[in-house]
């Protein structure tokens, strides 16, 4: 036999060198489509969605004269509240027209149209603020209020001079205006901490339209979610992998788990509208039944996870706490569960996150419905959650159908919301699992 | 049976078969072992010696598909009797298993796990005390005493098999089954084992599983030989290495099975 040298590559060597390569390279390419598709993703939703989390503002004295706020002189709120909204503009509207007068800044434009400059939803602050203290009526208050959708556009780039002429919502004089009045402080562009807390908004006035009942309706649903999917999908976990015999009974209920995991999602709202507001008659659109909806879908993820967790726990130790007379329980939660913990919890988080973002079964049980009320946590007629409430990606799927451009951006800037939220629980899911990770 | 110098039974097994799914592991095995008296088990490897002693325990009932049938008591008491509780049986009988396997967790825990479980501590001093004797008993107490709040798994593997015969004497247990307790030690570990099964012995009954001849014929009173799941030759250790009577038995200890 000759001597093979190590230093020459001999054929099959070659060969096999090759093949490595090549499924590197696709790997490697597979992982930079992907990176194309997120980073195009992210840059058009950030661009069109992060001027949501900006608005503008003008703060003008607003005077509050008794005469017309509040005709019984007696500061009776029930007479107070005859005024309505349209009252309430009139006046905004002389306080525009006294600010841009008293700036001397020139303009061709009515009164009328000066006082359409502010938002709709600003003659609402105002009497908010009127009714919440009858005491400041009489006097000349400084308010802080909502520019309209345009303004506002303008400001962030989407309405131009040359749009604006052809729109017949606003006008490059109204631009020129607010301009002016930017120059001199008296609008601003500012932080719009009212995105994360307004509730929604008509059609007509995008700017206040705000995404505190989705993110409350959200975060109601979680906590049904959590409440109920990890303490039952856990339990149901633990009792199939650890105490269930192992017969055709449990073969077919194992098979079930898994395709209800594949179930689509809808056919979960289908399943909530039929037995939770149909039979069971809890309120439509309501958070509990939101949640029970996404407790049942997100039951099979929980379950799988929590299984694959348990399963991964190494015999060993079961039987290293058996040998010393420890009972199968006293094993299972001494023991296994403290090391399957991590994965029980990840398994938890992303079914939480899949929920968080799921749209499908909610829009069926009615929780697409327009709601400009906070629902209240617990109330004795609608219980605990029970109230009409909308969640943050049907809030997303509700504004892109408004006829409005400006509800784009807000779209937009909800999906930013949802996503910031999504990483925080990733975040929380990667941290619990570095804290509770085991080697054994 | 009628032997003057056999000491009180302890475990007695009759008729014992045990069965993993199709294949018969066990076959017919009858084995009287004694009271204050180590028992060696010995054969080639897969020849049912770690199945035999785990029936001793009930740890087969964690096997699905095994199946054990026959008759074996304790203290004249049928382990297998519907009325028994495996929980409490295996409180009395001990194992340390074949592969070591330390809870993840510290090294104290480890050796506390069965005395707090089993409420054989008083208070926090006691369950100290328990733990240092169990882990000096072990030969593990010199190395161990500067990180018992370290992780039991960070042991080296000779270790971990000592951490495991400590973490089976704190519950203090009537039998303690050992299965190739010795298999990762070196010689002065093996030892030292050695001796504390010596030491057991004044209290204990120990069953040992071993494929050291030598460390048979050393800490055994009597010696069981296994082959093919059958029960060879069982009697006096000093007898089965001197002078056996099956032909078996005398080629595998000679070294020519196995
Ligand atoms: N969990 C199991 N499932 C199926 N068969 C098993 C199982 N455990 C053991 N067996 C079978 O039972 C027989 C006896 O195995 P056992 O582990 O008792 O052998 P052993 O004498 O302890 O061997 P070793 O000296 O190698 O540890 C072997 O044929 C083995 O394949
Ligand atoms: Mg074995």
């Amino acid at each position: 036999m000759t001597h093979k040298s190590l230093l020459t590559v001999d054929a099959l060597t070659r060969k096999r060198n090759t093949a490595e390569k090549r499924f590197k390279a696709y790997g490697l390419g597979a992982i930079i489509v992907a990176m194309i598709a997120l980073a195009l993703l992210l840059t058009s939703v950030v661009s069109t969605g992060s001027s949501a989390f900006k608005q503008t503002y003008a703060t003008i004295t607003v005077p509050l004269p008794a005469a017309k706020l509040d005709k019984s002189g007696t500061r009776d709120l029930a007479v107070m509240k005859k005024v309505t909204t349209i009252g309430y503009a009139s006046l905004l509207r002389d306080g525009m027209v006294a600010t841009v007068e008293e700036l001397g800044i020139a303009t061709d434009l009515n009164a009328k149209t000066i006082g359409k400059m502010l938002s709709k939803e600003a003659s609402a602050t105002v009497r908010n603020a009127v009714l919440a203290d009858p005491d400041i009526v009489g006097t000349d208050m400084e308010f802080k209020l909502l520019m309209n959708g345009r303004i506002d556009g303008y400001f962030k780039g989407r309405v131009t001079m040359e749009s604006a002429a052809l729109d017949g919502n606003t006008s490059p004089e109204e631009l020129q205006l607010a301009q002016a009045l930017a120059d001199v402080g008296v609008v601003d562009t500012t932080f719009n901490w009212a995105f994360l807390t307004a509730p929604d908004a008509s059609d007509q006035r995008p700017e206040a339209a705000g995404l505190g009942v989705a993110i409350l309706g959200s975060l109601y649903m979680m906590i049904v979610v959590l409440v109920l999917a990890l303490p039952i999908g856990v339990a149901a976990s633990i009792y199939l992998e650890e105490f269930a015999p192992k017969n055709r009974w449990t073969d077919i209920i194992e098979v079930n788990i898994s395709n209800l995991a594949a179930v689509p999602s809808i056919v979960y709202g289908i399943l909530g509208l039929a037995i939770f507001i149909n039979f069971m008659e809890f309120n439509q659109s309501s958070p509990l039944v939101g949640g029970l909806c996404l407790t049942l879908m997100t039951l099979p993820t929980i379950i799988i996870s929590t299984r694959a967790a348990l399963k991964s726990v190494p015999p060993s130790i079961r039987d290293a706490a058996l040998g010393v007379g420890a009972s199968k329980i006293q094993a299972v939660f001494h023991h296994v569960l403290p090391l399957a913990a991590s994965g029980i919890l990840t398994g938890t988080i992303i079914g939480l996150a899949q929920a968080l973002g799921e749209t499908a079964p909610l829009l069926l049980i009615g929780m697409v419905a327009f709601v400009r009320e906070y629902p209240a946590a617990y109330t004795p007629d609608a219980g605990l959650f029970g109230e009409a409430a909308t969640a943050l990606p049907v809030q997303v799927f509700n504004w892109t159908q408004r006829a409005d451009p400006s509800f784009v951006e807000r779209a937009s800037g909800a999906i930013i919301t949802l996503l910031i939220f999504l990483l925080i629980m990733n975040a929380i899911a990667i941290f619990l699992r570095r804290k509770f990770e085991r080697r054994w | 049976m009628k032997d003057k110098t056999m000491t009180q039974s302890k475990i007695s097994a009759k008729g014992v078969q045990v069965h993993y799914a199709d294949t018969h592991a066990i076959k017919d095995v009858d084995v009287e072992i004694a009271d204050k008296e180590v028992t060696a088990f010995i054969g080639p490897s897969g020849c049912g010696k770690s199945t035999f002693l785990r029936c001793i325990n009930r740890m087969n009932d964690t096997i699905g598909i095994c199946r054990v049938t026959g008759d074996i008591r304790i203290d004249g008491e049928d382990i297998y009797d519907p009325k028994v509780d495996p929980v409490q049986l295996r409180a009395k009988v001990g194992m340390v298993f074949q592969k070591p396997n330390p809870f993840p967790k510290s090294i104290y825990d480890n050796v506390a796990y069965g005395p707090k479980i089993h409420g054989l501590a008083r208070d926090k001093d006691d369950l100290d005390q328990i733990v240092e004797n169990a882990l000096r008993k072990a030969a593990l107490w010199n190395e161990a005493k500067d990180r018992l709040h370290a992780s039991g798994t960070g042991l080296s593997g000779g270790q971990q098999q000592r951490l495991c015969i400590a973490r089976a004497i704190a519950t203090a247990p009537e039998v303690l089954l050992m299965d190739e307790p010795c298999s990762a030690l070196d010689p002065i570990a093996t030892a030292q084992v050695e001796e504390l099964i010596d030491e057991l012995r004044q209290s204990y009954s120990v069953v040992i599983v071993t494929h050291s001849m030598q460390q048979a014929a050393r800490v055994s009173q009597k010696t069981a030989f296994f082959h093919l799941g059958n029960l060879v030759e069982f009697g006096e250790t000093d007898k089965i290495f001197t002078n056996p009577e099956d032909p078996r038995t005398e080629s595998y200890i000679s070294g020519r099975i196995g």
